[in-house]
């Protein structure tokens, strides 16, 4: 096995790379890890976080964190993104970019169809709605996760899918090949993919036993009752009921308790009053299930198109979270209600989680749930109706019966009933009448097998009489590349190899080079017409196949906001592309005794009529890390001064420098009065021994040249900047 | 009925609320546990295809004959065996490795006839 180069932080993952010699690659390791929570709290820049977790070594921080040293606190639990476009070679890449955001869960979801599939996939075909999971697209994900992991400095768990009807191999595959997490729920198969009740329970206490052998962490499937009833909010003493029927049948499979996780989402959205429900259900299920962990999730039953909504309701669901628990914090992409999720919502919805967690961290040590009032009482109303549900069960003759009379995903509150739950037929679904009784000789000679099992005497392990096991000798794991070549990564990414390696740039959300943009307009008509005229005018943008993918009403007269997403058809060259030279500033230090030296002053204004003067201020003053804070003596005249007036003040005190800031561009203003500061300093003679410069928000420093003066500059710029350039022009005049 | 239901759990009902929370979480438990005790039974007792594929995948057999193997086996009647002691014992027989054994059944199905006495049909 060769050892793949580490990342280059400067530099695009090679996927090429990462496919090849795949056929020896083993995982570096195998299991699930959690994050490391110093008992003490951790000290980041100038604060004390409670419950945060080791930084990164590598990272990008929330976008305020450069007014706080770049921090970036990382939440206690690890956070989880979604991520399966369909081709899972383009996926590696944003689960760089999600783990550099703090991502340290990644899971894949399945290509459409898969758990109806009655056996391993193999190779790499194009997948729909998620990714087909084979052994090549495991490794080569694994691969990339080893070398990410590397990369930032935290471990990465690797997660998709132990259901369908062939969830034991693919528990075998996973295990083999190093996954670290999987959802594992047979009532899953059984409510929402209409597999056989015995052959799914059957399947799932073999996989189960298998995923516990390589220290697999297994999340369950009951979330799915209430992104499924029509009233999520009301099944939720159904809830704990499939947790724990999942729960007592892993542990029965021989799952140990700290690898059993519940996926559990609160289960409302705002405009109902969500705390109500939500809260009371967490602390529920936190009473019954205090012995397994918690998986987290964030709503998605009630989101549709609106990317802020849905990000604003994750954020409550977040809150819950710190006000109970969380062992792992899902995270949803806030796009997912309206397209499959494109690279940069992974990264959103990841943002929601540290934002919320950094801003709420250590809640618990302030605040506390008051149980003597209303909460205490619906959490016991929920409990109660829980165990009554399960007594019912028994008592209609089990499980089984249950499932076929349709106690499941009923969507009334229990005991209620609506008659809409989903009933199955114990002979009917996907692989029914496949499950054969074992004989009273039955072996089978490997690992982490569950049940009857009569094995000759006398063995150490179960797989003494074949040799070892692949378990035991992963050598043994037979490797096939491909099935359909035609239908592969490597065909795929021949096509997009332009846009990956070579001179090509055309923008990506989903797949590289798929070309796709997304336009906001506001458009002052009713919504017919402000759908029609904003695909039209996508369209005279070139853009292909528009979409409208959001509408908002801000009145029904007045107009909409709508988002429209299209591709665009062309490419951009990079070699043609003038890349601005980057300046290197002049150390504070060297600054400060230069200034001493010549004993800098300016004078300063905001001109024209413009009464902004935060900019200006920020550029000044000590407080602000301004000009002062370097020894320059500045004289500030104002807001609205005249240019003719600055001029004056200039000659008047003998400053060595002019500077104004100019935020209005309304019919390029701040173009004219930049201009008209060059041109009354010529007239006046004294150009060439005073330094002009002006700001802005619109005001870019390509404008210097164009308007005749020595620099300028636009957003972010700080008093270093300043000071630098006048430092650098009195030293490129000689004058220093 | 459902009127019969919800008198039924309000019945319940005021027989939890002699119960501390400890002793209704215990509740939950017992019954979660006894709920899944005959599905345990079952699986124990019961194989599947993909089980028995799952253990020919760790017996260093690939997918695709793991899955012509299991077929074959199944449609033999011998699933109930197990199709690793299947392989086992037809390596043994013929004196080679499981992999040989697996694509002779792959070969020939026929030589599954008789390789535990007598096969029901």
């Amino acid at each position: 096995m060769t050892t793949p180069v580490p990342l280059d932080p400067q530099k695009k993952m090679d996927v090429d790379e990462i496919l090849q010699d795949l056929e020896t690659y083993r995982p570096r390791r195998k299991g699930w890890v959690w994050r490391k929570k110093p008992a003490g709290g951790i000290r980041m820049g100038p604060f004390h976080y409670r419950d945060m977790s080791e930084p990164l070594k590598n990272s990008i921080g929330l976008p305020a964190s450069k007014y706080f040293d770049h921090i970036d606190p990382q939440p206690a639990p690890v956070v989880t993104t979604e991520i399966a476009s369909g081709r899972f070679e383009d996926d590696l890449r944003r689960m760089r970019m999600a783990a550099w955001h703090g991502a340290d869960h990644l899971m894949v979801i399945r290509t459409t169809g898969q758990s109806h599939i009655d056996g391993l996939m193999e190779g790499t075909p194009e997948g729909v709605g998620g990714v087909p999971i084979t052994r090549k697209q495991i490794r080569a994900s694994r691969k990339a996760c080893d070398l990410i992991e590397e990369e930032v400095g935290r471990p990465i768990n690797f997660h998709s899918y132990v259901s369908g009807v062939a969830g034991p191999e693919v528990a075998v595959l996973f295990a083999e090949e190093g996954v670290n997490g999987a959802h594992q729920d047979p009532q899953y198969n059984v409510l929402y993919r209409n597999i056989n009740m015995y052959r799914s329970f059957v399947d799932a206490a073999e996989a189960k036993r298998v995923m516990a052998s390589a220290d697999i962490f297994q999340i369950d499937g009951a979330h799915n009752a209430n992104a499924t009833a029509k009233a999520g909010w009301l099944v939720m003493p159904e809830l704990l009921v499939q947790h724990g029927i999942n729960c007592a049948y892993s542990l029965a499979a021989g799952m140990p308790r700290e690898l059993i996780g519940l996926s559990t989402v609160p289960p409302n959205a705002p405009p109902a009053p969500k705390l109500w429900y939500d809260l009371p259900y967490a602390v529920a299920l936190r009473d019954f299930f205090s012995d397994f962990k918690m998986r987290a999730q964030q709503n998605t039953r009630y989101i549709e198109s609106d990317i802020e909504e849905a990000i604003r309701t994750h954020t409550v669901d977040t809150l819950i979270s710190m006000l109970t628990s969380a062992d792992i914090q899902s995270t949803i992409t806030p796009d997912e209600g309206r397209n499959v999720p494109w690279h940069y919502n992974n990264i959103r919805g990841v943002q929601t989680v540290k934002q919320t967690w950094a801003a709420l961290d250590g809640i618990k040590e302030m605040l506390s749930l008051r149980m003597d009032g209303p909460l205490g009482e619906m959490v016991r109303d929920i409990k109660e109706r829980a165990v009554a549900f399960l007594e019912e069960v028994l008592e209609v003759g089990g499980y089984f019966a249950a499932v076929e009379q349709g106690f499941f995903v009923d969507s009334a509150m229990y005991p209620e009933r609506s008659g809409d739950g989903i009933a199955r037929n114990g002979q009917g679904g996907v692989g029914a009448d496949s499950i054969v009784p074992r004989d009273p000789d039955y072996m089978a000679p490997v690992c982490a097998h569950f049940g009857e099992n009569h094995l000759p005497e006398g063995l150490d392990k179960p797989c003494d009489p074949i040799g070892g096991c692949t378990l035991c000798k992963p050598e043994k794991i037979v490797y096939i590349d491909e099935l359909d070549p035609e239908d592969s990564a490597n065909r795929r990414l021949e096509k997009t190899l332009p846009y990956r390696k070579g001179n090509l740039i055309r923008p990506e959300v989903e797949w590289a080079g798929d070309g796709m943009v997304l336009l906001q307009l506001t458009i002052p008509e009713s919504e017919p017409y402000a759908r029609e005229a904003a695909l039209e005018i996508a369209r005279r943008m070139g853009l292909e196949d528009p979409q409208v993918i959001n509408l908002m009403v801000l009145h029904p007269a007045e107009g909409c906001f709508l988002e429209v997403k299209g591709r665009v058809t062309f490419d951009v060259d990079r070699t043609t592309l003038k890349i601005p030279p980057k300046v290197e500033l002049l150390p504070e230090d060297e600054l400060r005794e230069e200034v001493k030296k010549i004993g800098l002053r300016v004078v300063a204004a905001t001109v024209g009529e413009d009464e902004h003067s935060v900019g200006l201020r920020e550029i000044l003053d000590i407080k602000h890390g301004g000009i002062e804070k370097y020894g320059v003596k500045y004289h500030y005249l104002g807001t609205s001064v005249p240019i003719s007036k600055l001029v004056d003040a200039a000659i008047e005190t003998g400053a060595h420098a002019i500077l104004i800031s100019t935020i209005i561009s309304h019919n390029d203003i701040h173009r004219m009065q930049m201009r008209k500061l060059a041109e009354l300093c010529q007239e006046k003679g004294i150009r060439d021994r005073i330094i002009l410069i002006a700001g802005g928000t619109q005001v870019t420093p390509d404008m210097a040249a164009e308007t005749g003066l020595d620099a300028t500059f636009g957003r972010g710029t700080k008093g270093h900047h300043v000071v630098d350039a006048m430092i650098k022009t009195l030293r490129a005049r000689g004058q220093l | 009925m459902t009127e019969d239901r919800i008198a039924r759990f309000e019945k319940r009902r005021e027989e939890y609320r002699k119960l501390s929370d400890e002793q209704l979480k215990a509740r939950f438990w017992d019954l979660c546990n006894e709920l899944m005790a005959p599905v345990v039974d079952l699986a124990r007792t019961h194989t599947s295809p993909s089980i028995e594929r799952s253990i020919l995948l760790r017996m260093g057999i690939d997918s695709l004959t793991a899955h012509g193997v299991v077929d074959r086996i199944y449609q033999a009647g011998l699933l109930g065996k197990g199709a690793g002691h299947v392989l086992l014992k037809l390596a043994e027989k013929r004196g080679c490795d499981v992999r040989a054994a697996a694509a002779a059944i792959m070969e020939d199905q026929d030589v599954l006839a008789g390789l535990f006495g007598e096969v029901r049909k």
